[in-house]
């Protein structure tokens, strides 16, 4: 590896990452100053413990990323299959942007758009909206995942089980299923962390009812830093690595075929 | 045959409602309320539309719907301002991120195989990672008495703390660290599977390493180019966390407009209104690339 | 400068490991200007690694490799002035045909109307006139194959690689290019050298070929030497089939030696190495050298089966102690002396037909 690589590689790494560890290191810092080091503590998790309007958000946001990952795992392998198995159909231009879209589309759209339907039909805001815009959005980023996998499939496979006499749902339960299983889990993880990370959205459609996680930790990062927020923002980063790591791990492993 | 139609047809059925439900229409009505007027109700917009009335109902909603948002957008300086100053934060950090992104993809594609899944997870990391939180975590690097400055002051590097928080520069920091990996995985994964015998077979042709990546490894990886742009530009246009936590209060960007005619006025037809105009502004690139955009989101991510 | 007396490429005890895997293993080879040399050897045995390495893609761990006397090991690929046509073509795809033959005439100092010109030349030589404006993705494979030999020619190199180079053609275009790669090397007389797995092939084209046996260059010559006095079992068997028959050696004496086998005493060319007397060695013979005898005289053996081929009539024979023999006539020959299948005969074939071989 040549130096040049080397040097790219470890700046690149280190603008990653530098901001993540200064933040995890301060979780620990016994003082309330930034930039002083006070030694090592844990008071500010104690602290944290003991924040229960916190806490409640924390569940809040628990409960939405739950049932909106479970939705958009649903529509988004739904949605994956339609383009990538069901062959061509009138309007599958339009199915893929609306599948693809909310993935780029400006959040504070997104939010203002879905708000604006719900007070529409007279939908009460609060945690069952947040649920349907999170899995709306979610859609789009598992239908990528599972699509994938699913170009990469050997369709022999799938036209072998339906040779040998399968019919098409079992050739999906007993083989495409399966084999894109990984993919789904992948998905899930992924709608389940995006749910978890969202503000925006669930600003707009979360009323006075609901406060998700970042909706808390937004209106105390607004005051300034806080070690309280580094603590918080070290327990969730020590998650979404979790749940990457679970999630690299399911798509890299190799299936049969 | 028939049987078969009907499942494809029972598989894209569910999506396909959701999606025109809580996707389609949502912005058809974002662009009914943005020809309305604000008005101290609930829901604080005028004219509601009478479901009961019949056609007449229908034609009085038809009269009182008018242009005055878009003629307010158009006329206040302040609007035209935050829309050029987002389109400019968004171009900028979108050409720094070019530049950056291809050189750390470039170099995780060259560096040796058996490293480049770990390289790849240690991108992909942060993107799962709570956005608010990394851009919150500047916030104290960037501070007067944060640890930049401090590192600068003790470097003998600056003789008074730098300014950098609240400044349009922290909000290109922050729009280039936030989307790093959206530019550098789809640029990576047209560039490891280029074929490196491309390569070779420039260098046997004369071509020095400099000359090799300008004419070969560059033009090759224009797709994943393209892509990242894409999944970039179109969100930063639109960003709200990043202007609002590391931008001053002079920092102008349409989501942040948005944000603030909707929390703050309660104005709910004029913030329509924004996000009409903000849809239009990011639409334009989407058509331009539209062949890409798929890819694009499938590449970032896998 | 250039060394006049000495060869245009020398390869001194070349080797190349990559990992446990020694890819080439002190590998030797001259080749002197004009020649078309081939390397053959199943995938694996190391001669792409050996190409790759006068290309400069690879670096070598022991050894030298000279041009014109100098040593190369200083120039990155780039400064080499031997080019390569590779495997997979590696055409660019985002250039055209005329494009591709540009790419290694830029930094030559040409005028823009000089690279015209030669690409003009270029396309006229492998027959593509016309064909500069088209992508090489719009091309038929034969087309994209005779770009990149264009390509691998723009810069007039004193040695030209060429790792399969017509590996990715289908049979018939296959047997048609040899002779046009043939032809074009006549005619530039530059040095090539072909990379392949086919031993047809290798013949077809080559003045001289050099088999590659894991890592190792085992025996070099040209076509009939090889064919005829193969030094090895493998190299016997490579170039085309051949009856092998175990035996002792015994006594050498003018080129010749005896063989002590369980079907007798024969004789055969005596090994170019001295294996001393009593080795176990193997009596190879070509089948198309074994033709009937008349009552009395050599092998006594039973026709198992006669396989039309066309040009060639196939015959395989069981001989008393069960070994087979096969033999290969030309269709058009009368059949006297064959007999139908289950029928007896006599075999011979004279005596410098048959090498001896280590076992």
């Amino acid at each position: 590896m040549s130096a040049l690589t080397r040097t790219a590689l470890g700046l690149g790494l280190a603008f990653l990452y530098a901001p993540i560890l200064v933040l995890v290191a301060y979780s620990f810092n016994a003082s309330a100053l930034v930039t002083v080091w006070g030694g090592f503590s844990t008071r500010w998790y104690a602290t944290l413990i003991a924040d229960g309007p916190l806490i409640a958000a924390a569940w809040t946001s628990l409960k939405v990323a739950l049932a909106s990952a479970a939705i958009a795992t649903g529509l988004g392998t739904l949605a994956a299959l339609a383009l990538e198995r069901h062959g061509r159909f009138a309007g599958r231009g339009l199915f893929t942007g609306l599948v693809y879209a909310p993935m780029v589309m400006p959040e504070v759209i997104t939010g203002l758009s879905l708000l604006l339907l719900f007070v529409g039909i007279g939908l009460d805001r609060g945690l069952f909206a947040i649920v349907v815009a999170h899995a709306t959005f979610g859609t789009g980023f598992v239908a990528v995942i599972v699509a994938a996998r699913l170009r990469g499939l050997d369709r022999s496979l799938e036209e072998a089980a339906a040779d040998l006499g399968a019919a098409p749902a079992r050739v999906f339960a007993s083989v495409t299923l399966p084999l894109i299983a990984p993919s789904v889990a992948a998905g899930f993880l992924l709608a389940f962390t995006l749910s978890l990370d969202d503000l925006v959205i669930a600003s707009f459609v979360a009323g006075p009812g609901a406060t998700t996680l970042p909706m808390r930790l937004y209106s105390q990062v607004r005051l300034g830093v806080n070690p309280e927020i580094n603590a918080a923002s070290t327990l969730l980063l020590a998650t979404a690595g979790v749940l990457v790591l679970t999630a690299t791990w399911l798509t890299g492993r190799r299936t049969v075929a | 045959m028939t049987r078969s139609r009907l499942l494809d047809a029972l598989v894209r059925l569910p999506p396909w409602l959701w999606l025109s439900a809580f996707f389609l229409v949502p912005f058809a009505i974002t662009l009914k309320i943005s020809l309305s007027e604000a008005a101290t109700a609930m829901p604080p917009y005028l004219p509601v539309l009478d479901w009961k009335g019949g056609l007449e109902g229908w034609s009085t909603f038809l009269e009182a719907l008018h242009f005055q948002n878009y003629e307010t957008l158009a006329g206040d300086a302040l609007y035209r301002d935050a829309a050029l100053s987002s389109l400019a934060f968004a171009g900028t950090a979108t050409a720094i991120l070019a530049g950056v992104g291809t050189a750390l993809a470039y170099a995780m594609a060259r560096a040796p195989s058996r490293w480049q899944p770990l390289l790849v997870a240690l991108v992909v990391v942060p993107f799962w990672t709570s956005f608010l939180i990394r851009v919150y975590a500047w916030i104290a690097i960037l501070k007067p008495e944060g640890l930049l400055n401090a590192a600068l002051l003790r470097l003998g590097l600056i003789p008074a703390p730098l300014e950098i928080l609240n400044t349009q520069g922290a909000v290109l920091i922050g729009l280039v660290y936030a989307y790093l990996p959206f530019m550098v995985l789809p640029l990576y994964a047209v560039m490891s599977r280029l074929d490196p015998t491309l390569r070779e077979a420039a260098a046997d042709l004369g071509a020095g390493p400099t000359r090799v990546f300008w004419t070969v490894t560059l033009p090759l990886s224009a797709a994943g180019l393209r892509a990242g742009a894409l999944l970039c530009f179109i969100p930063m246009c639109g960003e709200f966390i990043i202007p609002d936590l590391l931008g001053g209060s002079d920092t102008l960007m349409l989501g942040r407009v948005l944000w603030s005619e909707f929390f703050s006025n309660r104005d709910w037809p004029l913030a329509s209104a924004v996000a009409v105009v903000l849809l239009v502004l990011v639409v334009g690139p989407i058509v331009l690339f539209r062949g890409d955009a798929r890819k694009a989101g499938a590449e970032a991510a896998r | 400068m250039a060394d006049r007396e000495g060869p245009l490429l020398r390869i001194e005890a070349a080797a190349k490991r990559f990992g446990a895997h020694a890819a080439v293993d002190g590998v030797s080879l001259d080749l002197a200007a004009g020649e078309f040399f081939c390397l053959l050897g199943p995938s694996g045995c190391g001669k792409s690694t050996l190409l790759r390495l006068v290309a400069g893609f690879e670096s070598l761990d022991a050894g030298r490799i000279l041009l014109e006397g100098e040593d190369l090991a200083s120039l990155p690929p780039h400064r080499r002035p031997v080019n390569m046509m590779f495997q997979s073509y590696a055409l660019f795809p985002h250039l055209s045909v005329a494009g591709n033959l540009a790419y290694g005439l830029k930094g030559l100092g040409l005028s823009r109307t000089e690279i015209a010109g030669r690409i003009e030349k270029l396309l006229g030589l492998v027959r593509l006139d016309g064909l500069g404006g088209r992508r090489p993705d719009t091309l038929s494979g034969g087309q994209r194959q005779r770009v990149a030999l264009a390509r691998a020619l723009a810069r007039e190199p004193k040695v030209l690689l060429l790792d399969e180079p017509l590996g990715a053609l289908d049979r018939s275009l296959r047997e048609e290019t040899q002779g046009e790669l043939r032809a074009l090397q006549r005619r530039l007389g530059a040095a090539f050298v072909v990379v392949t797995h086919d031993p047809a092939e290798a013949m077809a084209l080559a003045d001289r070929i050099g088999v590659m046996e894991a890592g190792r260059l085992v025996q070099c010559g040209s076509a009939a030497a090889l064919y005829e006095r193969p030094a090895s079992r493998y190299v016997a068997g490579l170039l085309g089939d051949v009856n092998l028959i175990p035996g002792c050696l015994g006594a050498v004496s003018d080129g010749l030696a005896s063989v002590e086998t369980a079907l007798g005493p024969f004789r055969g060319r005596a090994p170019e190495v001295d294996l001393g007397e009593g080795a176990a060695v193997l009596l190879a013979v070509r089948p198309e050298r074994i033709a009937p005898a008349t009552a009395g005289e050599g092998l006594s053996a039973t026709l198992v089966e006669t396989t039309f081929l066309g040009e060639r009539v196939r015959r395989s024979l069981r001989l008393p102690d069960g070994t087979l023999l096969r033999t290969s006539t030309p269709a058009g020959a009368a059949a006297t002396g064959w007999p139908e299948p289950g029928g007896s005969l006599h075999l011979r074939w004279p005596p410098d037909a048959a090498t001896i071989l280590p076992a």
